[in-house]
Order: structure tokens, then sequence, then C-alpha cells
């Protein structure tokens, strides 16, 4: 092979297949990639900082900026931290509610991340217009529980803001009956997608041996090979309640990064179904009463001490890491942002591979700058 | 493998890695009444406390006197914790390597570095995890604030590489041995490391950066 001088070439920061502002550092020899540096901090504002000058119960808002695609989540994940580190209990109802936001935000998050990253390859708009399409019917459900669309604001130490009404049930139901014609449309339409097809099999392998070592999460590692699920490895709230299957690739390529999110969204759907089933029985409230009052909230401090907890958030393994000094500020507030270590691998999924093909494998990834630059 | 509860980490390095455990107790030199680094604050505030004349007009200093009653009540720092773990800076391969190759422990989750001015030195807290599911170990190494050396483990974990990154640039953490150690978040001429306790806040205003490199203007 004629051996060609290399060439460092930047993609980004204003790129618009970057999921944001973000720059790629690429070595290229011809059209090959020999090595990739990523280069983070366009979105930076210190967000970890933020939390340790607001109060605990303002900073539940900020960590709906973290990942914009699934504040639900990170809420979820934060109140679970903080109510540990203060040992406040979460009435069961509460739980309930939690779970059904939780796995709603996982089925939104996948079908825009789909969408997304179908529209990197270049099939332009259609599909992204019909996972989008399912977002707006989650966006409304949101909306009508916590007033946002986006920053819903809605878990609170204890439990959740407000109780759901039977207006809401309902209307998750009704989201709930159309989904299985939505998946199965969403599937033909981009399993048979010659593009999908030609651009996604056998690009971006990551073996299972580097997939552990390399700390990735989510659908990345499940893709490889790893059955690797916060929620069946170390239940939290009720998940061990459910009955659901995790969905592991064979191959660790893009393709079937794409494989294990279509049926995450079908797993996601069982559990909702399983959650509302189980909902009218649970006992308790929305909230704590204990915490119900605002001042209780706004005045929380929690007792000198530390907690570390997790949870699966639909790009990975969140986790929030809080230490106390008995104040009504945080000592220390830590994330572990699933984004920003999925990207640790990426320059072993690139290497080898055309310059074309780092916007799919990074699409692949599924990264929100918010989060990964903090 | 066997599943290590919680605690026993501690007597097992004792017993088979011999002088990794770091066995320093780090005190805080102003004892615990005045446990804070915002010792001088206090006091200011307790000086502006003890005027009597009306606040002064100005939003500035009205926003600065909110800052110091704010800072005041700031209570003391937590308690370093004990049950888990410390183990000295040069030997955290040696105890990382054990608790994978001998308990499973192959999923490193989090590299968090936490700023105790008050007792000098700042806490790394690695959290370790089976991929297989359970809980997870926490080890600890406590290096001084002026000299905070840790080697870095991305050689053996890649996944501690932007954590560790993450590390040096807000804390100030030197991690030698990492194969990219650079800031991260920052630009590569800013001074100072952010995140620290004693970093000087400006708030809610913007500053002109001046470019120091070849070809720049200033």
């Amino acid at each position: 092979m004629l051996k060609t001088e290399e060439l460092q070439i930047n993609i980004g920061p204003q790129h618009p297949s970057t999921h944001g502002v973000f720059r790629l550092m690429a070595t290229v020899d011809g059209e090959t990639v020999v090595h990739l540096e990523p280069v983070f901090g366009y979105l930076h504002r210190n967000h970890e900082q933020l939390g340790e000058i607001w109060t605990y119960l303002q900073t539940i808002t900020i960590t709906d900026r973290l990942d914009y695609f699934n504040s639900m989540i990170n809420e979820h994940g934060y109140c679970m931290t903080v109510e540990k580190l203060a040992g406040i209990e979460v009435p069961e109802r509460a739980e309930y509610i939690r779970v059904i936001m939780s796995e709603l935000s996982r089925i939104l998050n996948h079908a825009a991340a789909l969408g997304f990253w179908l529209q990197d390859m270049g099939s332009w708009g259609t599909t992204l217009m019909f996972g989008f399409r399912q977002r707006e019917m989650i966006m409304d459900i949101f909306e009508s529980v916590g007033g946002s669309r986006m920053m819903c604001n809605y878990m609170r130490f204890g439990g959740a803001a407000r109780d759901i009404t039977p207006n809401i049930v309902e209307q998750i139901q009704l989201f709930l009956e159309g989904f299985p014609q939505f998946i199965d449309d969403f599937e033909r339409l981009m399993m048979d997608n010659e593009i999908l097809l030609a651009r996604s099999r056998n690009v971006g392998v990551l073996p299972k041996e580097l997939a552990a070592s390399y700390s990735v999460s989510g659908p990345v590692i499940r893709a490889s090979g790893i059955p690797y699920d916060i929620r069946k490895a170390e239940p939290y709230s009720i998940y061990d309640r459910f009955t659901f299957d995790i969905p592991v690739g064979t191959v660790g390529d893009v393709y079937d990064r794409f494989l294990v999110r279509m049926e995450e969204m079908r797993q996601s759907h069982r559990i909702l179904q399983q959650a509302l089933e189980q909902l009218p029985q649970a006992s308790g409230s929305y909230i704590n009463q204990a915490y119900k009052a605002a001042s209780k909230q706004q005045g929380l401090r929690p007792p000198a001490g530390e907690a570390y907890c997790r949870v699966e958030s639909p790009k990975g393994e969140l986790g929030y890491y809080i230490v106390s000094n008995g104040g009504n500020t945080a000592y220390r507030y830590g994330i572990r942002a699933p984004s920003l270590i999925n990207l640790t691998a990426l320059n072993d999924m690139c290497r080898g591979y055309k310059v074309a093909d780092i916007v799919v494998i990074l699409g692949s990834i599924d990264i929100v700058m918010g989060e990964v630059d903090r | 493998m066997p599943l290590l509860n919680k605690g026993e980490l501690r007597a097992l390095l004792e017993r088979e890695l011999p002088g990794a455990l770091d066995r320093a107790k780090p005190t805080n030199p102003y004892g615990a009444a005045e446990a804070t680094h915002h010792l001088e604050v206090v006091d200011t505030a307790s000086d502006t406390m003890g005027d009597t004349s009306p606040p002064p007009a100005t939003s500035e200093a009205a926003a600065e006197r909110q800052a110091e009653v704010v800072d005041k009540e700031e209570p003391s720092v937590p308690p370093l914790s004990d049950d888990d773990a410390v183990v000295r800076a040069e030997r955290i391969l040696d105890v990382a390597l054990f608790l994978r190759d001998q308990f499973g422990y192959n999923f490193l989750s989090r590299v968090t570095p936490v700023d105790y001015p008050a007792y000098g030195i700042i806490e790394v807290v690695y959290h370790f995890y089976r991929i297989e599911g359970g809980p997870g170990q926490v080890v600890r190494v406590r290096v001084p604030r002026d000299n905070a050396v840790i080697p870095s483990i991305t050689p053996i974990w890649p996944g501690a590489n932007l954590e560790e990154r993450v590390c040096y640039d807000l804390f100030g953490v030197h991690f030698p041995g990492h194969p990219y150690h650079k800031r991260i978040y920052m630009w590569d001429e800013f001074e100072g490391h952010p995140m620290r306790k004693d970093f000087e806040k400006i708030g809610d205003s913007y500053y002109h950066f001046k470019w120091k490199g070849e070809g720049g203007e200033e």
C-alpha cells in the first residue's frame, strides 16, 4: 500500500452532526482515521460548583440541564442520592410515579436518538420526524405532570411535586396503546433502510474485553455483549418488581447499538404496562407527607456524610456523589456523566475506519454535550 | 469470586498487601469549633454585624453583605470517613489490580476528588463495581493539597482517562503516567484550579482573557 503523509484535521466545534459544540481532532492517513482526540469544554459551566453554591432543592433544577433529553432520570438519581443521605423514605406510590416517568424518558430519548442518528447518516428528515412524533406525545405527558416539556423539575425529596391524576394515567395508557404500532413501523422503516445497513454493519466495533475496561455503560456496553444494566445489577427504586429483559448485542458494532436501543424501548413499554397495572394498589401518597411542605424541601439539611447512587440513564450509568457537611448546600456534588465516559472509547472505535464513519460512530454513542461538558 | 462486605477490604489489604494502607490520620489544625476555611470571612462578617450604621445603599455592597451572611452560616467541614480502605497514593495501582484480579471488581465507576482545605488534603475516591452486579467497593487516596500527586491508573484502567483529566483540570491533582495529561474543560493557558475551595470566585461577571502565546498581540 502506498504510504501517504498523515494530516490533522479539525471536525467541529461547529458541525451539525456533533450534537452540540464539540471538536474532534482527527489524524488521518488519506481517508482512514489514525487517531482521534476529542476536545471538550465549549459548554462547560462548572455544573458541579453550582451544586455546591445552590441549596439541595435548587440543584434539582440544574440536574435537568445535564442531559436535557431525559431530565426525569437525572432528577430521579439526584433525589435518590439526597434521600439516601438524609434518610428520607419514599412512599410506594411515589416510586411507581418515578418509574413511570423514568421509563417514558427512556423511550423519549431512544426515539429521538435513533432519529438523529439516521439523520447523521444522510437519511434526512423522515425517521427523525417518526421519532419526534412519539417524543411529542411523551412531552405532553411531562407537561401535564410537571408543567414543562423538557426541564420538568418534577421530582422532590421523598416523592414527586404533584400526583398523577386519572386524566394523566389515561393519557399514558393512550400512548402505550399506540406504541407497538409505532415501534414496528419505526423498526421496519430503519431496518430495511439501505443507507443504515450499508453504513452501520461492522463499523465502530468495540470488543467485549475493551468495553469493560473502558468503563463504558448503557447501550454501548450491552451492544458489546455484556448484560450490564443497573436496573438488574444493583436494583434501585422498585425495579426488582418488574419482569423485563436486558438486550445484548453479539458483534459490538454500530448496528448492534441500534438493535439494542430498539429492544430497550420495547422493554420499557413492558415495564410501563406493569407499572400502570400495579399503580392503583400502591400504598402511600405521591410524596412523603413529612417532607411535603415547601419549607421542608427548601430547608433540607442532611446530616454530615456522603452518598453515591447510580441509576440507569438511557446513555448509561449515571451516578451522583454528594458529600454533606450538615449545611443546606452540598459540600461536594460530583456527577458520573455516562456521555463523557463513553467517549473514552471513541478513539478505539474510530481507528481504522473512514472519516465519514466518525459521525456515525459518534451518533451511535448518543452523547449530549450538556452532560459531557457539565 | 467472593463478594467483599463493607469494611472487609481494609482488613484484607492489611494482610495481603502490607504497607498499602494509609495510616496517617489528617487532623483539623483549627480544631473542631473553627473548622472552616472561611475563617477570615467569618471575622469580617462579625465586624460588620457589630456595626449599627444603616446598610450601604449600593446594591453591590448589599450583595457583598448578603454573601458574608451566607458564608457565616456555613457549618464545619464534614468528618473524614474511616470505614473504607484508605491507601497510600503510590500503591493505588496495586490495590486496584488486587480488587480486579482477586475479587472481580472489574468496573471503575467514578474517580471523584474532594477538596478538604481544613485538613490540608485532597481526597480522591475510587468507586469499583462488578459487571455481574452487586454493591461496590470504595478506595480512597489522601494527598496533600500543595503536592497532590497520584500515579495514573489509566494505563491499566482506560476508563479513568477522562476522569483523571477532570481531576487535574478542576482540582489540580497530578497523575504521572497519564497518556494525555492536559486540561479538559478550561483552556490551556488558564491558571488555577477552579473547583478548589479557595479558588477566588468572581461571580456573574466576565473578564477579558489575554492570549499569552506566540503571535498574540499582548
